[in-house]
């Protein structure tokens, strides 16, 4: 018998239905990974099993854990299995600790609470466990508050207080999204080597295929609700039996078909922008009243330029400085030093009224579809909001025709522009955004990470947009992202930002293929690719 | 931690100093003479000069500020025109009235608000949430003289079981004073509890909803050990600023009680002082209770720094 | 994953209605706030009794027919002052909201428009004012102008002043950061226009419960210092003053004390279920918790 066995599981919360007849069963020593898109039930399966789900949710069908009868369990059973038998992994490791008490008791409590340790014999293992982790005593004492360490160490305290009692069960619910990729790595192969260890059944929870098939011996693919397919992880992806699971492949690898630069660095005489010896820093803590710690260098003596038309991809690690680089360029934040050129002008140290030009030529895309729109205003309104930098405000009846142009560009309709932002999906509200950046026919988009926060099916959809629009408008994009399949697939060139400097640049294919650099072959190395892993797999299996 | 509380202390401490200015400004912006305005118009010119004298007013106005300011820092308010009396003595006779009055009220309010914003919290959606919760919003809605006025009537005038009003002074004996305020405790009390209660029922709601009690629920612990021992140290962040708050509202809330229950205290010393035309009486109570407010609130700052370490440890 | 955050949804003005209809709160609260709001209209054309008249004939009648709640000891029907009371007590409350509102909201968004030394300096000064409980302002200003109705407006109304700039502060920093405003920005618009076009209409919900809350503390508070006698003066029926008057005669009528303060906790009752239920259905973080 599997050590967790669901079967025939129907989730409602109210009336609406989570999950119907979800099947799925995890071995000792097992991982298996639980793949689909947001909505499609992932994490309330996990919640289930765990008997956290909010108070108006009805399940029905079985859920069997060691014998054990989860459905049917007291909420004292549920408290005596819930970090001793079965431990949990979560998302967001910025908020899952407590900020007042000290990472050492919070490991140490559950380890008291399960087994009735004095707080000597608790704290000795809770050090133990936290060494495992990486979280050595001499570097991070037990004292150590949540808010002194960084998102991957927070996620290793996370994992020590789900593991600190060897469970049988480990649930991780997308335990690296919220990381960067080389922290990833190091985090999926610490789950990797404790499930070896101690022999635990993983259930890893992802909407990465690339991450599950790395990890995964089996996978379980759901979408609204439903198991779509089961089986064994590179067989599942070779074959793609499931019309849906060979979408899901396609849509994670999708590469959309674009016009290449003949000469991407030919344009250097009239470059569109150009940015020379750029900096910021920001003032270091204050240590006491009288010393100041060293100024931080988000950007350091930064230079680049790139030519109309062109493609480039800004990637690194989280904190390295492009978010703030990005800021720069937009004239959205100050340089303390160097110089930044576009279209000929310098921007650098200009007032409002004299940028209006500039800002005229050069948009911007978000990450988040849902906090790039003031949701209280109507979809013309937002689109439209750039007209702001012409010289010439248009009519009411030359702004609709404007704005209905651009909703067209994007693949939306005209009637659109009467709807709230709300009414529409998040990669409906990604096209919204691309349309608001380009109704003034700027030369240049800068997007920050704009598809990381879409499903890979939207994610490819609107990466095909991005292509159609440098194709057709010529316009160059500034393409910030951590993720190297995204910067292939969309870009000409690539720059590789690490501790606030660039280390490496040239064509995209060329610089990941053959990194020169640490930190370049550190990202490339930790980077997920779905061919490779599949290819892996099949090997290991011969 | 010590850059966090030199720096509340700085702020109080300038708060303070402005306050003193705009205190004694109000003596300055006056229409006239304030040595009239205190002796009314029928009063000769010489009185008034003499009472000038006194006060200090024929001497340049930043000398007089800084005179007064120092009077403050030694306890030396001045004199009392009504009493003859040095302010000083004034207030210390009072204080012992109003202070055991507002900590009385404000620990009876807290002993009652938080047991029952908890209880809430941990049925929220219940019947017995609804009822406590309804009963708290009516608490609010109760002003406090009049809810005095009741607690007068039933206690004191039908049941008789505690005086009307009035204080026998702590010298009659420990009882029969306490007693004396225990009816105007509870009438300042009744508001800031259903406040406080409140409160505390919507910040262990929101504490609730956060990812690390999940964590610590997926840890094992039970449903009420993460409320007791998660949930409350969080929630206390936000009781404590309600709590410095209503510090101030204690103090405003007091003036109006100890008029209600004929109490001698600070409250009544400084509304009797208005009717006749006492300045400088006004003038130093409201700077000391102004003072208080300042005091408690730095206090607050300082239990922050305790409960919460992000501000107590730097990053 | 996790759900769409519904905080950024927007609601229709009609959906809203619909809503704040369904919610319990909202609906009583509505109710006792038109009915107050009524009486008081109700009072400049039509009272039961002239309240300016003084019948030594009819005093101290209690609750009966032809004086629903009975008659004071100028022989003024209660219920008539309590009518006309209500004028009182709804313009200071009233005119108390507007002077927090006009002042402290413009401040709070200037202070988080501006930050550095200004927000600083903005933050001090409503430390400041918070030291001086309304009531204690209002005693030194009526320790300098003597009483009446007006220095009971400014003494609220400066209290609600920090009141106001707080909330508005504290709504316009989590706007600030948002993508929209820096899409506003790359579209060239001014700190000024962001706050009138993005901040405003995005705080509005919050200073609007904050308004009931404040109108109800006025209410309260501008009973307090009528009872004190420091607010409106006679022969200005005030609902605090008509309790003051009680307290003497509570041995023989105390149901002088009754109706005015169920006066007072009806409407502020009223206007904190109104406050509640407007949160309820505006915030959708505290909607998601029930």
């Amino acid at each position: 018998m599997s050590l967790l066995e669901i079967e025939n599981l129907s989730l409602k919360i109210g009336e609406t239905p989570i999950l119907r007849d979800v099947d799925l069963s995890i071995d000792a020593g097992e991982v298996m990974g639980l793949v689909g898109e947001s909505g499609s039930g992932k994490s309330m399966t996990a919640l289930t099993v765990m008997q956290l789900l909010p108070n108006a949710a009805r399940t029905e069908g079985r859920v069997s854990f060691d014998g054990i009868d989860i459905l049917a369990a007291t909420e004292d059973r549920m408290c005596a299995l819930r970090g001793d038998d079965i431990g949990m992994v979560f998302q967001e490791p910025m908020t899952a600790l407590n900020p007042v008490k000290t990472i050492g008791e919070q490991v140490a409590e559950g380890i008291r609470w399960h087994t009735g340790a004095s707080r000597a014999d608790a704290e000795e293992r809770a050090r133990q466990i936290l060494d495992r982790v990486g979280l050595p005593e001499k570097k991070f004492p037990m004292s150590r508050y949540p808010h002194q360490l960084s998102g991957g160490q927070r996620q290793r305290v996370v994992i020590a207080i789900a593991c600190a009692l060897k469970p049988k069960l480990l649930i991780a619910d997308e335990p690296t999204t919220a990381l960067d990729v080389v922290l990833q790595a190091q985090i999926l192969e610490l789950l990797r080597d404790l499930v070896d260890e101690n022999r635990m059944g993983l259930l890893l929870i992802s909407h990465d295929l690339a991450v599950v098939t790395q990890m995964a011996d089996r996978i379980t693919i759901l979408r609204h609700g439903e198991v779509m397919e089961a089986g064994e992880t590179a067989q599942t992806l070779s074959k793609q039996a499931h019309p849906y699971t060979r979408q899901l492949a396609l849509a994670s690898t999708h590469v959309p078909e674009r016009r290449v630069l003949a000469h991407p660095f030919a344009g250097d005489r009239a470059s569109l922008l150009e940015v020379q010896n750029i900096s910021r820093f920001y003032p270091g803590q204050r240590l006491s009243m009288f010393h100041k710690a060293e100024p931080f260098r988000a950007v350091d003596d930064v230079s680049f330029s790139i030519a109309p038309g062109q493609s480039t991809a800004l990637v690194g690690r989280s904190g390295c400085g492009k978010s703030t680089l990005a800021r720069m360029i937009l004239a959205l934040d100050r340089p303390s030093g160097g110089e930044i050129r576009f279209m000929g002008e310098t921007l650098t140290g200009r007032d409002e009224a004299a940028l209006k030009p500039a800002r005229r030529n050069m948009q911007v895309v978000f990450q988040d579809p849902y906090g790039s729109f003031n949701p209280r205003h109507k979809v013309e309104r937002l689109v439209a909001e750039p007209l702001h930098l012409l010289e010439k405000q248009p009519s009411p009846a030359e702004r609709r025709e404007v704005v209905a142009s651009a909703l067209h560009e994007v693949g939306l309709r005209a009637e659109d522009m009467d709807k709230y932002p709300h009414e529409f999906s998040g990669g409906q509200r990604q096209r919204l955004s691309i349309a608001r950046a380009i109704i003034t026919r700027p030369k240049l988009v800068v997007a920050d990470e704009p598809v990381s926060a879409l499903d890979v099916s939207i994610r490819a959809q609107i990466l095909d947009l991005f292509a159609d629009l440098n194709g057709r408008l010529g316009v160059a994009y500034l393409f910030i992202t951590h993720d190297l399949t995204v910067a292939r697939a969309i870009t000409d060139d690539v720059m590789i930002m690490h501790e606030g400097k660039i280390v490496e640049r040239g064509p995209t294919g060329e610089v990941l293929d053959h990194p020169q650099s640490e930190a370049t072959k550190a990202l490339v190395a930790a980077a997920p690719d779905l061919h490779r892993a599949i290819a892996r797999r099949l090997q290991e299996q011969g | 931690m010590t850059t966090y509380l030199l720096k509340r202390l700085a702020i109080g401490a300038l708060t303070l100093v402005v306050a003193s200015i705009v205190v004694f400004s109000v003596l300055e912006i006056l229409p006239g003479d304030p040595a009239r305005l205190m002796l009314g118009l029928n009063a000769s010119e010489a009185t008034v000069q003499v009472l000038r004298e006194q006060m200090g007013l024929n001497q340049p106005i930043l000398l007089r500020y800084l005179d007064w300011a120092g009077g403050l820092l030694t306890l030396d308010f001045g004199k009392s025109y009504t009493y003859s009396v040095p302010v000083i003595d004034l207030i210390s006779e009072r204080v012992v009235v109003s202070l055991p009055l507002a900590i009385m009220a404000l620990l009876l309010s807290t002993a009652i608000a938080i047991p029952v914003g908890v209880f809430s919290a941990q049925r929220r959606g219940s019947t017995a949430d609804t009822l406590s919760m309804g009963a708290a919003q009516i608490g609010v809605a109760i002003p406090n003289f009049w809810f005095a006025l009741i607690l007068i009537y039933i206690f004191a005038v039908w049941l008789r079981l505690v005086p009307a009003g009035g204080f026998p002074g702590w010298n009659a004996g420990l009882w029969p004073a306490f007693k004396a305020l225990i009816l105007p405790a509870v009438a300042l009390a009744l508001q800031q509890a259903a406040i406080l209660a409140r409160v505390t029922r919507s910040a262990l709601l929101d504490v609730l909803g956060e990812d690390y009690i999940r964590t610590a629920r997926a840890k094992g612990m039970p449903r009420n050990y993460v409320l007791w021992r998660h949930a409350l140290r969080n929630a206390m962040i936000p009781l404590l600023t309600i709590l410095g708050l209503q510090f101030a509202f204690l103090i405003a809330g007091t003036i109006i009680i100890e008029n209600v229950f004929y109490l001698p205290g600070l409250g009544r010393l400084i509304f009797q002082a208005i009717t006749q035309r006492d300045l400088i009486v006004v003038e130093s109570v409201v700077m000391l209770l102004v003072a208080t407010v300042i005091v408690v609130n730095f206090l607050v700052d300082l239990s922050y720094a305790i409960v919460d370490p992000r501000l107590r440890i730097r990053q | 994953m996790t759900l769409p955050a519904a905080e950024f949804e927007r609601e229709t003005f009609g959906s809203f209605i619909a809503k704040a209809f369904a919610n319990r709160s909202f609906v009583i609260g509505f109710v006792i706030t038109s009915l107050i709001a009524g009486m008081a209209l109700l009072s400049f054309f039509w009272t039961p009794y002239d309240v300016t008249k003084l019948i030594v004939a009819d005093r101290m009648q209690p609750p009966s027919a032809t004086h629903l709640f009975g008659t004071d000891q100028f022989g003024r029907d209660v219920l008539s002052m309590i009518m006309v009371g209500s004028r009182n007590s709804i313009a200071v409350a009233l005119v108390a909201v507007g002077i927090g509102m006009g002042l402290g909201v413009p401040l709070g968004c200037w202070a988080a428009a501006r930050g550095g030394f200004l927000d600083e300096a903005v933050m001090r000064f409503n430390d400041l004012v918070f030291a001086f409980p309304a009531l204690l302002s209002a005693v030194m200003i009526t320790a300098i102008f003597g009483p009446g109705a007006i220095n009971a407006i400014i003494a609220i109304g400066i209290f609600n002043i920090p009141v106001f700039a707080r909330v508005a502060r504290a709504g316009a920093l989590a706007i600030w950061p948002r993508e929209f405003i820096l899409a506003a920005r790359a579209a060239g618009k001014g700190k000024a226009l962001i706050t009138v076009e993005h901040i405003l209409p995005n705080i509005a919900n919050l200073l609007l419960v904050q308004g009931t809350i404040q109108f109800a503390l006025g209410i309260l508070a501008e009973a307090g210092l009528s009872y004190l006698g420091l607010g409106a003066q006679p022969p200005m029926p005030s609902w605090g003053r008509m309790l003051f008057e009680a307290q003497t005669l509570m041995m023989v009528a105390p149901y002088l004390a009754l109706f005015p303060g169920f006066a007072i906790v009806i409407t502020v009752l009223g206007l904190n279920l109104l406050g509640d239920g407007v949160s309820d259905v505006l915030d959708p973080k505290l909607r998601r918790q029930r």
